[in-house]
């Protein structure tokens, strides 16, 4: 069989074009039939690209560090204390926050397809949604977790939590010794998304 | 209130990168179901779980055919979560509104069968 580039490189744009065109065909449709209004659409884009993101769960997170009472309330009830936040935007139905400690390290994973605490994390990475994460953070979370950069050491054991669409799960990440005297603000602009799904350390 | 035009929106400006975090969809057209999913559900259209069941019936097709994925991190997977997530929503609006898939299938061979390049005001010589 003879190859051809030129060829080949039209497959592809061919295959590029056909998501987005079944995308706009299935828009311009329920707009025509009254279904859809397509300012909702642009408002709904809007609200995850400047409100809801992962800034609202290091809000989170910093007030767990600095607010014991909140803490243990995050840790109770992770739904009462988002809504005491009123972060505007993002559902989120069943949020539970799972603490690392010295001896417990917590990553998150949606293994069935892309679960995820939208109202404090905003929209999962890419990788978050891959197959390859989905499958092996379960079987082998260190060596996930390696590729990430981040090494545990052995007597520190790892527990994987799976998230549906009615449990969402977030981690309160250890906080650096070296941070102890930074302000709430100054806490909450360094903890990284990473760190509460459990795929980072913070140091 | 008068429609923008999908097709303006589609090939509109790309979408910013998120506060604290990285561009959220790699494409427009992304952005646009992930927007029209969220929307119909606010307005009342189906239950988000309803669309999650079709999301992972979607997603396990695949999967289920694509039993040795590569390591993490790495993008030669010719997974494209976008793409199952635009099935789940056909599903879902076939299922709760007028929509035919009959009529979106006219309407994707319509759109297929659109000049290369009909969206660019430029010439292309090359």
């Amino acid at each position: 069989m003879t190859h051809d580039p030129d060829q080949e490189q039209d497959q592809q744009d061919d295959h590029a074009a056909e998501p987005a065109i079944r995308a706009e065909a299935l828009e311009s449709l329920l707009i025509e039939k009254g279904i859809l209004d397509p300012a909702a659409v642009d408002e709904v884009i809007e609200r995850y690209n400047e409100r809801v993101g992962p800034m609202n769960g290091a809000q989170l997170v910093a007030r767990a560090w600095v607010d014991e009472d909140f803490r243990a309330l995050l840790l109770r009830d992770g739904t009462e204390a988002v809504n005491r936040f009123e972060f505007r935007g993002g559902q989120v139905d069943k949020l539970v926050v799972v603490e690392n400690t010295p001896a417990v390290h917590n990553v998150v994973v949606c293994t069935l397809c892309s679960c995820y605490p939208w109202a404090v994390l905003g929209l999962p990475p890419k990788w978050y949604k891959d197959p390859a994460y989905r499958s092996r953070v379960v079987r082998e979370p260190r060596a996930v977790l390696r590729e990430f950069g981040t090494r545990l050491d052995d007597d520190v054991s790892v527990r994987v939590w799976d998230s549906s669409a009615e449990i969402r799960y977030m981690v309160l990440p250890e906080r650096p010794p070296a941070w102890a005297d930074l302000s709430e603000e100054q806490l909450a602009s360094r903890v990284t998304r990473d760190s509460m799904i459990g795929v980072e350390v913070l140091a | 209130m008068s429609a923008p035009d999908p097709l303006t929106a589609l090939t509109g400006a790309a979408t910013p990168p998120q506060a604290n975090g990285e561009a959220m969809f790699e494409a427009p057209w992304q952005g646009r179901l992930f927007g029209m999913a969220v929307a119909l559900n606010e307005a009342g259209l189906f239950e988000w779980a309803d669309f999650q069941a079709r999301l992972i019936h979607h997603i396990g097709v695949w999967d289920r055919a694509h039993s040795n994925p590569t390591p993490a991190g790495t993008a030669a997977a010719p997974y494209a979560y976008y793409e199952h997530f635009g099935a789940a929503l056909n599903d879902l609006v076939t299922r709760t509104t007028p929509l035919t898939a009959a009529e979106f299938d006219a309407r994707v061979r319509e759109y297929r069968a659109r000049p290369h390049g009909h969206d660019h005001d430029h010439d292309h010589d090359h």
